[in-house]
């Protein structure tokens, strides 16, 4: 018999809570995603301040939880188990999911799953291009996370290659926005700058590319450094600032490491599926660079929706679907969020 | 009717279940963990366990009450977002009950006005004072106890423990609010089934947040 999952998402800065439904085939169906974000409050601090977000998650936990059953039409008792965000992220921010998750699950009598926020981001493809082959290539890159993993099951066992040593993907598209006088998040207004600029501009340093550096981590932070003092050279010789130009040299360096990387893992693990999400994957350059270098290297591209690749709660339903699918254990009621969960733990 | 009363304002996790009406207010069980790190851990197991005991499921319950503050920020949303969750989950409302209410709510009376102070920790306490009748006449405010301008002399609270001998008051019982207390202090409008107010936290305080300067140069980022 097909189940209702409910998930919920707390775990930065979008309050999320998505509905899937799990049929007997193993397939998920998206039923409704809601999101609150508050993004804009954060805006003016030009990153994400932890109390500020706890706050809003407080605020917009249930109501977004009803507007997620209207959508789906559903009622609450037709829940069959629920899932929730238990790491990594913000302490403040995972604790308001998880009070809420375990009350929801509790008055509804259902089982609860504290599941891996990490293993949502790769899990959330599966609402749009189903079932995922095994063994499978991550790569997740967004404003707090920026790894490489090997999943050989998406319910029970995730590998990561390798992460970023320094700032995440994200960060840097933030800061370089700064540096540029571009607005928070620095991800649409970089993409968007860079679109009108030369990416061989500029030859910005690509991190942790040398022969003796670990072949699958990343480092953004020599990266934003180099970006900032060449805009002040350039100010201070008296020139004008190129913006589109800085944007498309700075694009274009984090594309190519990121995918750079991924390809050779992919190959060296002999992988066939590379999967990109979270939010830095709606950047329009890493999409093209990945589809180009996975074409050369026949390894099959898929990238969710960019709905689905930011913070959601359908992602943490979908991952909580194949949870319950695989027959995994429930989460002892009194478990705690962990903002450090290491990927490799799945479900608690 | 039965209630569900709810607080995580201070270090005590805190749930009971209620029988109240116009005759009686009566706790049928609950459950206290004293631990400032544990509201998110066990603020719904304590909430299940109490319904156990009391022989009630969750879905017997006619309304909640929930203690919002003023309280450390993080432990007092656990409280509260299982509130809210639990009013949804349940369709029952949810009464907002201020955390130092409850407390005085379960002060033995005598002629005397008191105070009341909870933990707010960065060496300050939430503080509010009330009259020999136990209603509220100032605050709630958070302050350094050192600060505090009032002639009464008798506190209760953990805060009032902690800080009784630099304010210079008599610490009195309670140190933390009860599920009878919080119950109390809301009888009027559950029995009435009045539209409850929003469960709105007291945080008292606003966020730690800096703007950034215009620019950072490259040294700072
Ligand atoms: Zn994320």
């Amino acid at each position: 018999m097909a189940r209702v999952i409910m998930g919920i998402e707390s775990s930065c800065d979008e309050t999320g809570v998505g509905l899937v439904r799990l049929h007997d085939d193993g397939t998920v169906e998206l039923l409704a995603d809601e999101v609150a974000s508050s993004v804009d409050q954060h805006a003016r601090f030009g990153g994400v301040v932890p109390e500020v977000a706890s706050r809003a998650h407080l605020e917009a936990m249930v109501p977004t939880a009803e507007r997620a059953f209207a959508t789906a039409g559903l009622k609450l008792s037709d829940v069959d188990a629920i899932a929730v965000t238990a790491g990594p992220g913000l302490a403040g921010a995972l604790l308001v999911g998880v009070s809420a998750a375990k009350a929801y699950a509790t008055a509804l009598d259902v089982p609860l799953y504290g599941v891996n926020h990490l293993a949502g981001h790769i899990a959330v493809d599966t609402l749009q291009h189903g079932p995922l082959p095994t063994p499978v290539l991550a790569l997740l890159v967004s404003g707090g996370h920026t790894q490489l993993l090997r999943v050989d099951d998406i319910a029970s066992s995730i590998t990561e290659l390798g992460s970023t040593v320094d700032d995440a993907a994200g960060e840097a598209y933030d800061k370089v926005a700064r540096v540029l006088e571009l607005p928070y998040p620095g991800g649409p207004p970089i993409d968007k700058a860079a679109k009108q600029g030369n990416p061989k501009a500029i030859a910005f340093p690509r991190g942790m590319t040398g022969p003796r550096d670990a072949k699958f981590d990343f480092s953004f932070s020599g990266l934003k450094t180099a970006v900032a003092r060449w805009v002040e050279n350039a100010e201070r010789a008296g020139d004008q600032v190129p913006v589109n130009d800085v944007a498309a040299s700075f694009q274009e360096a984090v594309a190519d490491v990121l995918t750079a990387k991924a390809i050779r893992a992919a190959r060296e693990q002999n992988i066939g599926t590379l999967v990109i999400s979270g939010g830095v994957a709606a950047n329009s350059r890493l999409s093209e660079l990945a589809a180009e270098r996975c074409a050369e290297a026949g390894i099959e591209l898929r990238v969710p929706r960019p709905r689905l690749c930011t913070d959601n709660g359908a992602m943490i339903a979908a991952l909580g679907a194949h949870v319950v699918a695989a027959g995994r254990s429930v989460a002892p009621l009194d478990f705690s969020a962990n903002p450090g969960l290491p990927v490799n733990v799945v479900s608690l | 009717m039965l209630v569900l009363a709810i607080d995580t304002a201070t270090p005590a996790v805190t749930a009971g279940i209620v029988a109240v009406d116009e005759a009686e207010l009566v706790t049928r069980a609950d459950r206290v963990t004293v631990d400032p790190r544990a509201h998110g851990e066990l603020i719904a197991p304590h909430a299940l366990a109490a319904a156990e005991e009391a022989g009630v499921t969750l879905r017997e319950l006619d309304a909640i009450v929930c203690g919002v503050g003023p309280g450390p920020f993080t432990g007092l949303r656990a409280g509260m977002a299982t509130a809210a969750a639990y009013a949804h989950a349940l369709g029952i409302p949810a009464y907002p009950v201020c955390s130092l209410d409850a407390i005085a709510s379960d002060v033995v009376r005598t002629e005397k006005p008191f105070l009341v102070f909870t933990d707010a920790r960065r060496r300050e306490v939430y503080w509010a004072a009330y009259d020999a009748s136990g209603a509220r006449t100032d605050g709630p405010h958070v302050q350094r106890p050192a600060d505090i301008e009032t002639d009464i002399r008798v506190a209760a609270g953990d805060g009032a423990l902690q800080y009784a001998a630099s304010v210079g008051v008599v610490p009195i019982e309670p140190r933390f609010p009860s599920p009878a207390g919080l119950v109390r202090v809301a009888r009027t409008a559950l029995l009435e089934r009045a539209e409850p107010e929003p469960l709105t936290p007291l945080y008292l305080r606003r966020p730690d947040a800096v703007e950034p300067a215009a620019r950072k140069r490259v040294t700072a980022l």
